[in-house]
């Protein structure tokens, strides 16, 4: 394969596969047309996997030669054996998903880690368009009506590190982007993270 | 390399003496033990080959042919003079290069175009085999082929594609030597053949054996062919290769060179003539014993069932990569049964890419131009060939 330049990825792909190690057995659940296992397996050597519910997507995937299954995150994990990957990368897909707390497990039952990222539902300028419009806030990131929106379980930075801690799971590591596409830890100061943070990216283990 | 061989009234054995390709004779010095039991020895199989081989022999891709193919894949059919079955996919440039790779494909065993089958002959009694042939399975089928690989030193083949009956034979072979393979692509598949599956089979089993010419399987004896009956079991199995979405398009109820319905039983409709014709085509290029004794073989074909009936069993840490494929129209082998493998290869964390394609062909979809189909495959075994280190065509 020739590729001169490194694509550049969108930031919050860039965070995922910065989080991922080199030469491993990595599970893109929800991989979309494959601009990020592509690049996982180009730049850090993955063996990879995806799962895509699109056929257009599956059969772009499959076309560059990656190995997509089309199939549904919500039936078809259940399928794979525990431990069967090293990282297991959710993105954009948990808030979408009908059973979030099952979908969060299944990524740890069959990956050792986990790499989960969301649009953080608690940021200021959400709180603001509901505060002041008093309508269900729209965003570049949350660009849908709320009548047609796939995201059927919005939640905040900190309802997910809640929902971790109730499961046992220990969070790695944590960053957030803001609008711009700024990097922040997300440290003690969940507060801050939670307000300013317009998505966050997680490390996940058992 | 064909040896003519005496006697018979079927056509089939008189086609073989002078039929294009390769045939050896295998089990001269260890019989094939077949699942019924069964040793066969000294019996022929005949292949045909595309391309070149490299050196060290890397890039081999079987092709496995469905029920009424053959190993005509590529080139005019020394029968019919119609095109290779998968021109459309294997040749120069094509998804199957014949620049890059060596495309294998073998006569499966019970067929009529030179490998052993109840219309060859049986060594031990001089006449054909008939119903005396014994009843071969799908893995007999592919043990066979693993002999030609022998005789032809193949270690590993590159690819082992295959639609259809071919599908089930891709998943035979990643199962049984899985050493062997280094990608396989079973294409409108199943593991497993359903009840309805074996019923259209039966119906053209029962109109093979209802026409008196058949003369309980020794037509080749009395000079006859049971050709009436062969057509009508090609008639029906036609049918489950369409879609109900493309007879209507081709046919509708349009009627056959006449403008009104004729009152009585002749092809008034164009379908009916299509069918006619379809059946009528077959029988000039296939042998009737060979269609009952392959339909057997899909029938019994069900590999969970040797696994202690999970299918995931037949892979348990497979090296292989797979990549499954279907077609949204194909009702015969439904997308449903090729999620069923992805399924089984999930849970044994085998490599395996899925990927179903639109389609209004029905089952018939992988014999066809379907662009969708040939990106696919292509990028697959691109993917595939990089990773088994051969080297792309020059000037590419």
């Amino acid at each position: 394969m020739t590729s001169a330049l490194p694509p550049a990825l969108r930031g919050d792909l860039q965070l995922i596969a910065d989080m991922i190690q080199p030469n491993t057995r990595v599970l893109d659940v929800g991989c979309g047309d494959g601009t990020l296992l592509a690049h996982l397996v180009r730049h850090k050597q993955v063996n990879g996997r995806g799962i895509e519910i699109s056929t257009a997507g599956v059969n772009a995937c499959v076309s560059a030669g990656l190995s997509v299954i089309q199939g549904n995150a919500e039936t078809d994990l259940f399928d794979y054996p525990d431990a069967a990957f090293d990282y297991v990368v959710l993105s954009q897909t948990l808030q979408a998903v009908h059973q979030p707390k099952v979908i969060l497990q299944q990524l740890l039952r069959i990956g050792r880690r986990a790499v989960v990222s969301l649009p953080n539902f608690a940021h200021w300028r959400l709180r603001w368009y509901l505060l002041v419009r008093g309508r269900m806030p729209k965003t570049k990131v949350l660009d849908h009506e709320w009548y047609d929106t796939p995201n059927i379980h919005l939640c905040s930075i900190q309802d997910f590190v809640i929902l971790c801690r109730d499961l046992g799971i220990v969070i790695e590591r944590s960053v957030c982007l803001d609008r711009k596409g700024t990097r922040y830890r997300i440290g003690r100061s969940m507060t801050v993270a939670n307000l300013l943070g317009e998505q966050a990216v997680f490390l996940l283990r058992r | 390399m064909m040896t003519p061989r005496n006697g018979g009234g079927s056509p089939a054995v008189e086609w073989t003496l002078t039929l294009p390709g390769q045939r050896v004779h295998l089990g001269t010095q260890r019989p094939l033990t077949l699942d019924c039991g069964v040793a066969l020895s000294d019996f022929p199989v005949a292949y045909q080959m595309y391309g070149r081989m490299n050196p060290s022999r890397s890039n081999v891709i079987l092709v496995c042919h469905a029920l009424t193919g053959d190993q005509f894949v590529a080139e005019t059919h020394p029968i019919t003079g119609k095109p290779g079955w998968w021109a459309a996919l294997v040749g120069s440039g094509l998804p199957l290069d014949t620049d890059r790779y060596c495309i294998l494909c073998i006569n499966v065993l019970g067929g009529c175009m030179g490998s052993a089958g109840p219309s060859e002959i049986n060594p031990d009694t001089g006449e054909p085999w008939g119903l005396g042939f014994p009843v071969i399975t799908i893995a007999d089928m592919v043990r066979a082929q693993a002999m030609v690989l022998d005789h032809l030193g193949i270690e590993q083949l590159f690819a082992v594609i295959g639609g259809s009956m071919g599908g089930m034979q891709v998943l035979e072979w990643a199962s049984l030597y899985p050493h062997r393979v280094f990608a396989a692509v079973p294409i409108a598949a199943t593991a497993q053949h359903s009840a309805q599956n074996i019923a259209f089979h039966e119906v053209g089993r029962q109109a093979i054996m209802a026409d008196p010419d058949w003369c309980g399987g020794d037509y080749w004896r009395y000079d006859k062919n049971p050709h009436r009956g062969l057509a009508v079991a090609r008639m029906a199995a036609h049918i489950t290769y369409l879609s109900e979405h493309k007879l209507t398009e081709k046919f509708g109820r349009q009627l056959q060179e006449r403008s009104a319905v004729t009152y009585g039983f002749d092809a008034d409709f164009q379908v009916e003539s299509y069918l006619r014709y379809q059946g009528i085509s077959f029988v000039e290029r296939f042998d009737a014993n060979s269609y009952l004794y392959i339909t057997r073989a899909m029938d019994y074909f069900d590999m969970a069932a040797r696994h202690g009936g999970v299918l995931a069993n037949a892979f348990v840490d497979t090296r292989v990569r797979f990549c499954v494929i279907s077609f949204t129209s194909d009702w015969l082998y439904p997308t449903v049964e090729s999620r069923r493998i992805v399924k089984a290869l999930n849970a044994v964390a085998a490599d395996v890419s899925f990927a179903e394609i639109a389609s209004n062909n029905g089952h018939d979809a992988f014999l066809l131009e379907e662009p969708e189909f040939r990106r696919v495959l292509s990028g697959f075994l691109d993917a595939a060939a990089a990773h088994r280190g051969l080297p792309p065509v020059r000037g590419s």
